[in-house]
């Protein structure tokens, strides 16, 4: 399981601080990785990880603490050092030009020329399928970029660091824009790598992702290392527990719910995108009240669409939306706050957080206009304040004040902000959609938390997410999108990964295989 | 919180908000002194390394040495206030109103029509109508952008910078045809009696003074205390969370344009029926685009645009006694306005020289100058 855990790091990390104004980023973090390791860096955000990796890759000078490659100190001032080193990077946005091809892309930066002027591909080009070709890929080097999938954007960006001679790769969160399958393929090519000599750093927040790849585990928190593990000698709890600093429950007991009448009936809706194509097709399903009803999906498959039209940002050209029998394909966001919707958008600093704006106006984004916080058109300051000031202590929203700038609260904090605003009140609805993209474990388990109390108390949920195991683990009811239309409704207790990961990843077209998984995986 | 932490709040906010403005200026007059300094054998011949202090002396003394002379000033700055306000309150709702020219000379010429109409009525009737009649003029000219931005995205600098010529056009084709007087040589109105407003202060303190020292309060409670204010500025902010919260950038922006043109408009009015007395092709040409300057410099807060208004204001008040006493041209004092417009900019380039830290989310006025050529659209 552990190879060569007592043969000399290949690279070594000693003492490493970066102090930034009023934070210590990192404190005196070591770190050793041996060439044909697996070595995961796990920790919330704001651990620590990136600043890590960025003193590692050139973008941060540490202000103490060493670097060394092979039993060698060296200096690593800009990213081109570290690639001339031998670190590559491989970012959770993949830095890729999608109109250029791969071979482009992986040339960027470090062209070869002829005559000095002309960038040379043919050389390139046979290297670059030759090195595909060493892992079983068949890649076609003239191919651009933006029309290849996700996963084999990733596989680009992997070619590209081992075309550089990199000897250590830093994947950071690589499998957080992946479905089940691709998860397990890149674990596949990881394993490869591994087998070849490379060292690999592994940045993640999923346990099991970690305990299934690593060879080592290190845990950061506050920016120091508190503990390394092995695999085989821990568990997810374990893991949560080190990098929270107290006991998590990472699967939120979601009970029992009891489903009243249905308060969210969709039928037959057909909704466009921004270019006008239609992305959602006939798309039927109800949400009935005290009951989560999960969309799960790869992104892009015409969910982000299907939100829009039920939370009134955009129209459904076709169907009906009645929420608790009143027809609302055509209200607006307004009415539908009235009605008692409350929406948790997915792309939070964008629709749900005015950044520039203090906590305490961010809270009343959709009811400053009526009592108790606003008389006629007088806003009334200190009832903004109060009422602000309550939800954030209900909620646990870690403010130095509610006067302060929303943007200067962590992602977490700010995502607690939209749902102590969202959860309030007469709600009936809730359209969750993303609810805990990016966040730390404290803020999901908190978030799924509030979310099973508000179904509860019969709120009708509908909760979105690209992130499979939230969508098993809260909802009653799973709906699978693929390619626009909700291809299979499934119970939400009974489902399981592989499952809803096939229908996921090929819509279950493929029915012969699907049965063979749901028997074997059950 | 008490009254006490509130107000010692509200200061060290305003202190940190106006820390890159007072740099800006400070950069701005050294550049002036160096531009004085350069073109000194000019003016007598040699080189004069004192000639700044003695122009800025000159300028300061002008401005603010004699009674007349603060008279003067406030007067200068009136104009700027409403004008400033009808840029900021544009930026607050992401919008860069470059057409306050326009808006600003429609004003003018729709006051002295209606000045003209009443010449023969009782002040007290004329003077609230002409004004009247400028914001109304005023507003047709916000409106007119405000409602093609909403509903064909067309942009409101374009729209705003074509309408400013049209204005021009109206005002020379109303001035030589229908308003022209009887007993003029060139082209000009009759003089406006019963609608001139009344001086109360000095020489020539005329009551616009009064309008423009009340609009700003008005306008720190429409955009800080109201609710449409709280719109308007999350319109500017996030024109998305704004459609996401259930308000209406549609309607807001045509409400925030007509305002706007209804704040130049008024500022045209105010300064032709308190300065000038009649209308001319020339009307003060260039108010309008001051006032982009004025509402930078106060960061398109109604209280820095008054302190703008002021700084502007006592330039142009101090420039003949600079020209006298250091016998540099008035145009200096456009150059160090220029200057000035062009060091705030530049305002990147100050933090780092002063290592000031970003404060971050109050530059929304800056972001919406560059959005606008980015075309990124609000609608």
């Amino acid at each position: 399981m552990t190879p060569e855990l007592h043969s000399p790091a290949l690279l070594e990390m000693r003492g490493i601080t970066k102090r930034y104004p009023g934070v210590v980023a990192n404190d005196g973090i070591s770190l050793q990785i041996r060439a044909g390791e697996i070595h995961a860096l796990l920790g919330e955000n704001g651990a620590g990880k990136t600043t890590l990796m960025n003193v590692l890759y050139g973008l941060a000078a540490p202000d103490e603490g060493e670097i060394l490659m092979e039993g060698q100190t060296i200096k690593i001032a800009s990213p081109h050092d570290a690639i001339e080193r031998g670190i590559s990077m491989v970012h959770q946005h993949f830095m890729l030009v999608p109109v250029l091809s791969v071979a482009d892309n992986i040339l960027l930066g470090d062209e070869p020329m002829k005559n000095l002027v002309f960038v040379d591909r043919s050389v390139a080009s046979a290297r670059i399928r030759e090195l595909g070709a060493s892992f079983g890929w068949e890649i076609d080097p003239d191919r651009p970029v933006g029309q290849l999938s996700v996963g084999w954007q990733q596989r680009v960006e992997i070619l590209k660091a081992i075309y550089r001679n990199a000897k250590v790769l830093v994947l950071d969160e690589p499998t957080a824009v992946l479905t089940p399958q691709e998860t397990k393929e890149i674990f596949g090519v990881l394993r490869r790598l591994k087998a070849e000599g490379y060292a690999i750093i592994f940045i993640s927040h999923k346990l099991y992702e970690v305990l299934e790849i690593a060879d080592t585990i290190t845990v950061i928190r506050r920016g120091k290392v508190v503990g390394s593990r092995q695999p085989a000698a821990t568990n997810e709890d374990d893991l949560a527990e080190l990098m929270v600093g107290r006991e998590v429950e990472l699967t939120v007991d979601r009970g029992e719910s009891h489903p009243a009448g249905s308060m969210l009936e969709v039928e037959g809706i057909f909704v466009n995108d921004d270019r006008g194509r239609e992305v959602v097709h006939d798309v039927t399903f109800e949400v009935r009240a005290g009951e989560i009803f999960g969309i799960a999906g790869v992104a892009g498959n015409g969910q982000d669409e299907l939100v829009g039209a039920v939370t009134g940002l955009r129209r459904a050209h076709r169907g009906t939306i009645r929420l608790g029998g009143d027809d609302v394909t055509r209200a607006d966001p307004r009415r539908l706050h009235k009605m008692g919707v409350g929406f948790v958008p997915g792309d939070r600093q964008r629709f749900g957080l005015v950044l520039s704006f203090p906590l305490s106006d961010n809270l009343v984004l959709n009811d400053y206009y009526h009592p108790p916080y606003a008389r006629g058109l007088v806003r009334d300051d200190d009832a903004i304040l109060r009422g602000a000031e309550a939800a954030i202590a209900r909620y646990d929203v870690r403010t130095p004040s509610a006067t302060v700038p929303s943007q200067t609260l962590s992602g977490g904090n700010q995502q607690k902000l939209i749902v102590a605003r969202e959860f309030e009140g007469d709600v009936r609805l809730l359209v969750l959609d993303q609810p805990t993209r990016g966040l730390d474990v404290g803020s999901i388990e908190f978030i799924h938390r509030q979310a099973i109390a508000r179904r509860d108390t019969g709120v009708a949920i509908l909760l979105v997410s690209a992130e499979l195991d939230e969508v098993l683990e809260l909802s009653d009811r799973i709906g699978v999108m693929y390619r626009g239309r909700i291809v299979e409704i499934l119970d939400g207790r009974s489902a399981s990964r592989e499952e809803v990961g096939l229908l996921m990843a090929t819509g279950g077209r493929s029915s012969g295989i699907q049965q063979q998984i749901v028997e074997t995986g059950s | 919180m008490t009254a006490q932490t509130r107000v010692l709040a509200a200061w060290q906010r305003g202190r940190a908000v106006a820390l890159v403005p007072a740099l800006s200026i400070a950069v701005a007059l050294l550049i002036g002194a160096m531009i004085m300094i350069l073109s000194s054998p000019l003016v007598s011949g040699e080189f004069n390394p004192t000639l700044p202090v003695t122009a800025y002396q000159a300028m300061l003394s002008g401005a603010f040495g004699s009674f007349d002379g603060v008279v003067r000033t406030l007067v200068n700055a009136t104009p700027l206030v409403l004008a400033g306000l009808a840029v900021g309150i544009g930026f607050k709702a992401g919008l860069f109103n470059i057409g306050a020219q326009g808006q600003f000379l429609i004003g003018a010429l729709t006051a002295a029509a209606a000045g003209l109409a009443l010449n023969e009525a009782s002040p007290f009737v004329a003077i609230p109508l002409a004004l009247l009649a400028g914001m109304l003029g005023g507003l047709l000219w916000g409106f007119v952008p405000g409602a093609l931005k909403a509903y064909t995205g067309a942009h409101e600098v374009v729209v705003t910078i074509m309408l400013n010529y049209v204005a021009l056009a109206v005002l020379s084709w109303a001035i030589s045809g229908p308003l022209r007087g009887q007993n003029v040589t060139f082209a000009r109105t009759d003089d406006l009696v019963a609608a001139s407003l009344p001086i109360f202060l000095g020489r020539d303190g005329h009551i616009g003074l009064l309008i423009a020292a009340v609009s700003v309060p008005l306008a720190s409670w429409l955009l800080y205390r109201s609710t449409i204010g709280f719109e308007i500025r999350t319109t500017g902010a996030n024109p998305d969370a704004a459609r996401y919260a259930g308000m209406h950038p549609r309607n807001l922006i045509i409400f925030t344009m007509s305002l706007c043109g209804l704040l130049a408009g008024l500022a045209g009015a105010s300064q032709l029926l308190g300065e000038v007395g009649y209308m001319t092709a020339s009307f003060s040409t260039t108010v309008g685009f001051d006032a982009i300057a004025v509402a930078l410099l106060g960061r398109a807060h109604p209280v820095g645009i008054l302190f703008g208004a002021l700084l502007f204001g006592a330039m142009q008040a101090g420039s003949g006694n600079m020209q006298i006493l250091a016998g540099l041209p008035v145009q200096m004092v456009g150059v160090l306005q220029a200057t000035i417009l062009l060091v705030l900019t530049a305002e990147v380039v100050i933090r780092r020289i002063f290592r000031v830290q970003a404060s971050g989310p109050e530059l929304v006025e800056l972001a919406s100058v560059s959005a606008s050529y980015g075309g990124k659209g609000t609608g």
